[in-house]
């Protein structure tokens, strides 16, 4: 088994580096600081290694599987006999996968940023913000109950404002922030809807007893019933609206294009590869809940997750802004993981998409921070976002260039990058549940392929162009980042995931279905073909398609219009009908109650100040009355 | 002894003495016909004082020797009251009571 | 009968008198009118029998304070300066409590039976009261003299204290 005590460390020496460069930061210089904040987290790395070592390999016994072990914990608040909330660390095949993935992406956004944002006023304080993200996140992963993780899951959403809104005196940046923040507050509303059903139910927060198969969390719950479904679903389907919000699934999707306002290290970090799959992971944490108790719920899940990947891939066809295609892009992939969760059973063969899901996300977390990064270093080459600006730039960014184009092989599942093994496992899962789940995906995969080549094409080829300055490749601090998650994603594919990470611990035999996996590599190859005939030298196809399509590219354009509906429902219905009259009433009732209180006692004063009034008749006036009064009491009534 | 009046009698008149008293000083503006009606309260007390040794113990002398303290204190009071205000009538000019509603600050 | 009537006499004298004096215009007709009032309330004391105190009334407060009090009069006011009375709410509220005073006051005094002693007593005489004046033997009053002589003293010396000039600086 082994002692797992030291991986405490791994989310406290980035909290222990928050606090330091917070309250320290600006009486260092900027680079000292990135040092510190880079130095720290490459620690938390090794110790994720090791830790992952530890756990994987030398620690376990071939032939069993991977049992779920509590690291440390501690009781933290202890209300009632039944109600004590505990704070711990918990060693279970995903964590320690996410472990290895928040450590390396951050590591590799630390770098990074050294170069990105030199030269930052705040820079200390984004190395502070980075270090207390890396924490939230860490603890996040590390949850052994549910309360625990809507503790971290609060404080990554804290985090998220703060980084978004580190261009505080940008107002779309400081208007992003509070959107991200209020859209999944929100939606986190659901989820402490669905952690209070689930725990009252159930009896308990721990996520070991919780997803105990034998255990009585899932049959105790599974009896109750309301309106058709069991209180199990319910609870479920809320904490799924949790997840659903922190992952910008479809409705709550409205941020994440918004949030690129951010630096671009962020996007990288916190929008790509690791915040935005909390979700994800919760997921996967309670699938045993989910795939044993409350099979509808999972539906919703997948269904959830189908309908988002088509509708942002149909958006970033028409995004001209390179971090908004990114985005919609990675709305698009988590969509894939969902759905693959979704269509998931439990235990062995059926546990392929559970296993299918973690393992696209590790890949998608290599290869979409590199996509990030690397618009990162267009963006500081050129100082504009907008593909129109840009074109030719493989001649003047050539490191960028490459694992730029690494990155959108991946994404197209072509092999042997390592998206084609996670992407066709998914599919195959979807395959053998639900065929039209499975067909929404198959044209996803088309479609990804498309309008990824169709930004590499813009960015990097084409006649262009007058620019300001030359162009010139990023500094070697910004580029080896990129190299190693190149080197990632090219080789990720090949960690036989279904070993090490399955819905039930046991390991499971997984090969290639060649009957699946050649129409994927098919209609990747056709989107990246028709990609280079409308876009690699420019031509007047798109204008032509566009115009001919004119409604759906409109519509498609403007991200169909949610934004604006949100706006109407806020503004015209929330704010009128509910907010103002609750103002109203705050202002007059509750303010006019102590102003009440204040005034009445206020002319209490004045009249009781005329008996001071020194007028001596007066107190001789009370004296006697006073005294015949009291007389009259004491004798004759008493 | 009084033939055929009651001791009551005398109680009556030194009760309404006192309360004319009273409101006199309560209605009264010029400090000195307050003073005045200071005068009229000890003065019925007297004639409380005096009417109960006559009629429940006139073999002890208790009334007579209360009452001459009593005018002996009236008689004083008066001398010192007049003295303050002579002195009040220096700063004010008047002696209305109405003047003396403050103290020194 | 004689009695009966002198009574009824001076008691109204007494009541009618004490009405004048707080409610005259006029204050130096107030002063004479407490002045008829003092002498009725020796006449009183002359019935009764008490000739020494019904003396020492007419002297002591007829003829000292009444004095003092027309003398300050004279030094304070016009003459002819008519007194301004009290507003009319003081004036009512005073009467009530008044009124509601002397009602309780008088039903307390004429529930309660007093048992008047039966017998006369003795004659007083001057030397009698002389005698325990200054007697300090059980029935003495020597001690209440003393304090009383003390009192008289401090009132003496306030009331000079109080009421002389201010020293003007002489340059």
């Amino acid at each position: 088994m082994g002692d797992y005590t030291y991986t405490i460390l791994i989310p406290l020496i980035p909290l222990f580096v928050f606090l330091f460069l917070g309250l320290l930061g600006h009486k260092m210089k900027p680079f000292v600081t990135g040092l510190i904040g880079t130095v720290g987290l490459g620690i938390s790395a090794i110790l994720s290694y090791i830790t992952a070592f530890q756990y994987f390999i030398a620690g376990h016994v071939h032939g069993t599987g991977y049992a779920s072990i509590k690291g440390f914990e501690i009781a933290w608040l202890h209300l009632t006999e039944k109600l004590t909330i505990h704070l711990g660390v918990l060693i279970d095949p995903i964590s320690v996968m996410m472990l290895v993935v928040i450590t390396t992406v951050s590591l590799m956004v630390h770098i990074y940023s050294i170069g990105y944002m030199k030269g930052d006023p705040g820079f200390y304080r984004f190395f502070s913000f980075l270090s207390l993200f890396s924490f939230s996140m860490l603890g996040l992963v590390l949850a052994t109950n549910i309360f625990q993780m809507y503790i971290f899951w609060e404080l990554v959403g804290v985090s998220s404002f703060l980084l978004i809104g580190y261009y505080y005196e940008k107002p779309s940046a400081v208007a992003a922030s509070k959107k991200a923040f209020i859209v999944t507050r929100f939606a986190d509303l659901g989820f402490l809807i669905g952690i209070l059903m689930l725990s009252f139910n159930t009896g308990t927060f721990d996520f070991q007893t919780l997803t105990d198969p034998n255990g009585p969390a899932i049959a105790q719950a599974g009896g109750v019933a309301f309106m058709g479904m069991s209180v199990l679903t319910w609870s479920l389907i809320f904490i799924f609206v949790g997840g659903a919000g922190k992952s910008a699934m479809f409705p709550f999707h409205i941020w994440l294009p918004d949030a690129m306002e951010g630096p671009t290290p962020v996007s990288a970090l916190i929008h790509a590869a690791t915040m935005v799959v909390a979700g994800v992971y919760l997921v996967a944490r309670l699938f045993p809940v989910y795939a044993l108790g409350a099979p509808d719920a999972l539906m919703v899940v997948a269904w959830v997750g189908g309908f988002s990947s088509i509708f942002a891939a149909v958006i970033a066809c028409t995004q001209t802004d390179i971090k908004r295609v990114l985005a919609f892009s990675t709305m698009s992939q988590i969509g894939y993981m969902m759905l693959s969760l979704g269509v998931s059973g439990y235990g062995g063969e059926e546990g392929l998409g559970f296993m299918a899901s973690n393992f696209h996300l590790f890949t998608h977390a290599m290869f979409k921070a590199l996509l990030f990064l690397g618009a990162g270093a267009v963006i500081h080459a050129v100082h504009s976002n907008e593909i129109g600006e840009m074109g030719n730039l493989r001649k003047y960014l050539p490191i960028t260039h490459i694992t730029f184009l690494i990155a959108c092989l991946t994404i197209a599942g072509i092999p042997p990058f390592s998206a084609f093994f996670s992407k066709d496992e998914i599919l195959a899962a979807a395959f053998h549940s639900n065929k039209l789940l499975f067909a929404i995906e198959y044209i996803v995969a088309g479609l990804t392929a498309f309008y990824m080549f169709r930004l590499y094409y813009g960015i990097f080829w084409g006649k262009n162009t007058h620019y300001h300055h030359t162009p010139h490749e990023a500094p070697k601090v910004m580029t080896i980042p990129l190299m190693f998650l190149a080197f990632g994603s090219v080789f990720a594919g090949f960690i036989p995931f279904h070993d090490y990470v399955t819905s039930d611990g046991l390991g499971f035999e997984s090969k290639i279905d060649w009957f699946i996996a050649i129409p994927s590599v098919l209609i990747g190859v056709v989107g990246i073909f028709i990609a280079t005939l409308m876009y690699k030298k420019e031509t007047a196809i798109p204008d032509k398609i566009a115009g001919s399509f004119k409604h759906l590219y409109k519509w498609a354009h403007r991200k169909f219009y949610m934004d604006e509906v949100y706006l109407f429902v806020t503004k015209k219905i929330i704010f009128r009908y509910i907010s103002a009259p609750l103002a109203w009433f705050d202002r007059h009732v509750v303010d006019g109650t102590m102003n009440g209180i204040a005034g009445s006692i206020q002319f209490t004063a004045y009249a009781i100040k005329g008996f001071q009034s020194g007028k001596l008749q007066q107190y001789a006036y009370v004296f006697i009355s006073g005294t015949v009064i009291l007389v009259l009491i004491f004798v004759y009534l008493v | 002894m009084i033939q055929n009046i009651p001791l009551s009698y005398f109680l009556v008149i030194s009760t309404m003495m006192f309360f004319i008293g009273i409101y006199g000083f309560l209605t009264r503006r010029n400090l000195i016909t307050m003073l005045m009606s200071v005068e009229l309260i000890l003065n019925s007390v007297n004639i409380n004082f005096v009417a109960f040794n006559r009629y429940l113990y006139p073999q002890q002398l208790q009334g007579h020797f209360f009452m001459l303290i009593v005018i002996a204190v009236a008689a004083a009071e008066a001398a010192v009251a007049i003295a303050i205000i002579i002195n009040i009538y220096r700063n004010f000019k008047s002696i209305d009571v109405e003047n003396v509603d403050e103290m020194k600050y | 009968m004689v009695y009966e009537v002198m009574f009824y006499l001076i008691g109204t004298m007494i009541l009618v008198f004490s009405v004048l004096t707080v409610t005259s215009r006029r204050i130096l007709r107030a002063a004479v009118y407490l002045l008829f009032v003092l002498i009725s309330t020796a006449g009183l004391y002359f019935m009764l029998n008490y000739n020494f105190l019904a003396a020492v009334q007419l002297t002591v407060y007829a003829g000292g304070i009444v004095v003092l009090i027309i003398f300050s009069i004279l030094l304070t006011s016009h003459l002819s300066e008519r007194a301004v009375m009290a507003p009319l709410k003081q004036s009512l509220l005073s009467a009530l409590a008044t009124l509601a005073g002397a009602t309780l006051t008088m039903m307390t005094i004429l529930r309660f039976s007093f048992i008047p002693s039966g017998s006369a007593g003795p004659q007083l005489t001057i030397t009698d009261i002389g005698s325990s004046l200054v007697s300090y033997k059980r029935d003495g009053y020597a001690l209440p003299f003393e304090v009383i002589s003390v009192l008289l003293l401090a009132a003496m010396i306030g009331a000079i204290v109080v009421a002389k000039k201010e020293r003007t600086i002489k340059n």
